[in-house]
């Protein structure tokens, strides 16, 4: 166990120190998710309704940001054949999943943290619970970072297809959708939603997380392997 | 040169089908099973009383959904067969694909069967019914499962991935059902005529329904055995082709 968790810390530093020195997710990812933000509004043409749809937008923008923010963190990986180096060395590939998960993680949050800024300035709406919002953040992003990294694996063995993602990640993110929406709209009371409606979404969030973290944790080796 | 080479002719001395004396008795008994669907579901069936002729796509319509399930509860099973078994053979590996391509097949014809019906019975092609949805995510997904099936260099390789995907979507679809049942329970009913709703049928129907619903399965049976045929031909062919280029790169070294 203590195995599993230096081999986690060490692969999410190592996924943090790459983009600290390449700032992709900083310098294109983010900007790319604020644009999507101006674009719906743009499509929509209706302040009103922009403002009552603002979570489903805020999580629609998250999900193309989760894409590209995996794609980006397994080309790095599968370039020159280095998770294969990494599983050949003998490194414990549940410690792989769950640090790559962790620093997938940290993305997601500091874009997801930017999207819900941008829907405030751009919908006009106002966060009416922190604490709901700062739980609904970090159950959907769990759940989001372990999905992205199962089938980021699963592209990575299959040997680099990235037309393949969405296809096999957006089916499964539906649940996360849903739930982090319907949260959101909690957070920001649109539509008359309040705090206590919410949290049940909380739960079922949470739930999801927690299967996928397992069920990837005992399935990456099985996956990323080409 | 060529002829130090073991094996290098892949040409087979007779040509060699994938059906059997068996197989070819089952799909005879399918085959006459569908011509009674057929001339049953057209004519000797009444039309409904609300529903008119339309309610004759229900024989089409029932079956291709039941197989469509049908074939994925195969494909899990298959899958985890192949990866709790000790021999990992692949040939459950081959059932578990030759069982996800015929369910897409059937889960299309079960989707556009549907929506047909939907139009002139609840006015629309489409309700966001807990069901419906899961349906066309269970569709989507399966056709993600198999573009990945069409990676991987060796059969083993593909074998392991797939069931593991395949275990996979079993834990996403009852999450995918259950969260669209909340975000459907939190939301408006859809106003049409309810897709429950309790449907009285006449004997003769509900006798040709079944005779869909054997006839349907049979032909699932049938395609999935002659698949998974066809299926380890090729896998050996591929096989035997690596033999061979070892061959050829030991001789030539």
């Amino acid at each position: 166990m203590t195995g599993t968790l230096s081999t986690a810390r060490t692969i999410a530093a190592k996924d943090l120190a790459v983009e600290r020195r390449s700032r992709v997710v900083v310098n294109q990812v983010l900007p790319f998710a604020g644009l999507v933000m101006v674009m719906f509004a743009f499509a929509l043409d209706d302040d009103a309704l922009a403002s009552r749809v603002a979570g489903g937008l805020v999580w629609l923008a998250a999900l193309l940001a989760l894409l590209v923010t995996v794609q980006r963190s397994f080309a790095v990986d599968a370039a020159d054949g280095a998770l294969e180096a990494i599983r050949a060395a003998g490194a414990d590939m549940r410690g792989v999943f769950l640090g790559k998960v962790a620093a997938l993680a940290v993305h997601l949050l500091v874009l997801e943290l930017v999207l819900v800024a941008a829907a405030v300035v751009l919908y006009r709406v106002s966060v009416r619970d922190p604490l709901l919002l700062a739980a609904v953040l970090v159950a959907a992003t769990a759940g989001l970072a372990a999905i992205g990294c199962i089938y980021g694996g699963v592209v990575a063995g299959a040997g680099g297809r990235e037309t393949l993602l969405p296809l096999l990640l957006m089916p499964v993110a539906a649940p996360v959708l849903i739930g982090a929406t319907r949260a959101t709209e909690s957070v920001f009371a649109s539509g008359g939603a309040t705090a206590a409606e919410g949290w049940p979404w909380v739960g079922l969030l949470a739930a999801f997380a927690a299967i996928f973290l397992v069920a990837g944790a005992m399935s990456f080796a099985a996956l990323v392997e080409e | 040169m060529a002829a130090v080479v073991p094996g290098a002719d892949l040409t087979p001395t007779r040509p060699r089908g994938v059906a059997t004396r068996s197989t070819r008795a089952f799909g005879a008994l399918a085959a006459v099973l569908f011509a009674w669907v057929l001339v049953g579901g057209l004519w000797f069936t009444p039309a409904d009383q609300d529903q008119g002729n339309s309610v004759r796509i229900m024989y089409v319509h029932v079956p291709s959904a039941w197989v469509a399930y049908l074939a994925f509860v195969v494909t899990a099973v298959a899958s985890a067969c192949y990866l709790l078994g000790r021999r990992r053979s692949l040939g459950f590996d081959r059932v578990a694909g030759a069982s996800a391509e015929v369910g897409v097949l059937f889960m299309a014809l079960a989707l556009v069967s549907g929506s047909l019906w939907g139009r002139p019975t609840w006015g629309t092609f489409w309700v966001w019914d807990p069901r419906l949805t899961t349906t066309a995510f269970l569709f989507v997904t399966y056709v993600g499962y198999l573009a990945v099936r069409g990676t991987g260099a060796t059969p083993e390789q593909r074998a392991r991935r797939s069931a593991v995907l395949a275990l996979l979507a079993v834990l996403e679809i009852p999450l995918v059902h259950f969260s669209v049942v909340l975000w459907r329970s939190l939301h408006q009913q859809a106003s049409v005529l309810s897709p429950d709703g309790d449907v009285k049928m006449d004997g003769l129907m509900l006798f040709t329904l079944f005779v869909g619903v054997v006839a349907f399965t049979s032909l699932f049976a049938w395609l999935v055995v002659h698949r998974q045929r066809v299926q380890a031909m090729s896998d050996a062919i591929a096989v035997r082709a690596l033999d061979d280029a070892i061959a050829v790169r030991g001789v030539a070294g």
